[in-house]
């Protein structure tokens, strides 16, 4: 068994209206030193494999094709196991 | 000419699409389900609103791997009729039929109500009933309208006359105020607005019925048919 941790965040240079929502709260509230925040998704995956070099090559093509929508959205990933 | 109109597990516009057909045009028109595997039959392809997959991961992420958008692509290749609307452009944009994404709304909100179009090409089989640069009354309904596409996506889009309706007034922070876009060849269109919403003055404006209108010719002038209603 593998654990594959996938991180996928919204393009720098794309709007992230949520970020900006949750900032405004932020300041709101006194956290007056975010002078950013972006949100994103995070997701976790057992995969039923040991072979490292196979499960790095798949977990990218489910990135690719599923997971992020590399038109707006960037995607990196951590392989543990 | 027979129309198809999608529905995905979460379709809601689905009803409004056939009503559309039926009532504006007469035309045949069947809901086909989204594990269909073949739509030869059918001159127009319908993707409606909704929010099928309960818009799990993003918008039209998991439709897009339904069995019938193979079909749906084979379709567009072979220079069909499809029209997304809503939740069907944003899937039709994920399915990469269509350039560009959907995002959040700038003001993070649901969205309903009329919204005024300009119909910035009127020469697409779908907006040919339409003036150039008319403006027109079709309603929204969408958390997630904000087109988004990269600057040189853009310029293409401007080059090949791809932008066909943008808002006189921007609801949604989409870039160059874009409702709907087509495809290089202009036979692919998506847009947020809803013209099967507005297809009757009950239903406020019946503006959108030249949309329907207009397939029907385009398919007519290409068929040779001469029936009319």
């Amino acid at each position: 068994m593998m654990k594959a941790t996938v991180y996928v965040t919204i393009k720098q240079g794309v709007l992230d209206p949520q970020g900006v929502a949750v900032q405004g709260a932020l300041h709101s509230m006194g956290f007056e030193e975010v002078s950013s925040l972006r949100i994103g998704k995070y997701m976790e995956l057992q995969l039923d494999t040991n072979d490292r070099a196979e499960a790095e090559q798949r977990v990218k093509a489910m990135c690719e094709k599923l997971l992020a929508n590399t038109v707006v959205e960037d995607y990196r990933y951590e392989l543990e196991g | 000419m027979k129309f198809a109109v999608l529905v995905f597990p979460g379709s809601n516009c689905d009803i409004d699409c056939y009503k559309a057909v039926e009532e504006t045009l007469g035309e045949p028109v069947d809901y086909v389900w989204h594990t269909a595997t073949d739509l030869s039959a059918y001159d127009c392809i319908l993707v409606p609103g909704g929010f099928s997959y309960g818009d799990y991961l993003r918008c039209g992420a998991i439709s897009r791997f339904a069995p019938v958008m193979s079909e749906v692509a084979k379709a567009a290749e072979q220079g069909k009729y499809i029209l997304g609307i809503c939740n069907g452009f944003q899937i039709l944009t994920e399915a990469g039929l269509l350039p560009g994404a959907l995002l959040r709304n700038t003001s993070m909100k649901f969205l309903c109500h009329d919204t005024v179009l300009k119909v910035a090409n009127n020469r697409t089989p779908f907006t040919t009933d339409f003036s150039e640069n008319e403006e027109i009354v079709i309603p929204i309904a969408h958390g997630e309208g904000n087109y988004y596409c990269d600057e040189e996506t853009l310029a293409r889009l401007q080059e090949n006359n791809q932008i066909v309706f943008t808002y006189s007034s921007n609801p949604n922070g989409s870039v160059l105020d874009i409702a709907g876009i087509c495809n290089e060849r202009g036979n692919v269109v998506g847009m947020m607005p809803h013209p099967e919403r507005a297809v009757n003055s009950l239903l406020g404006s019946e503006d959108g019925k030249r949309m329907f209108t207009s397939i029907l010719k385009a398919w007519r002038d290409t068929h040779g048919a001469a029936s009319v209603r």
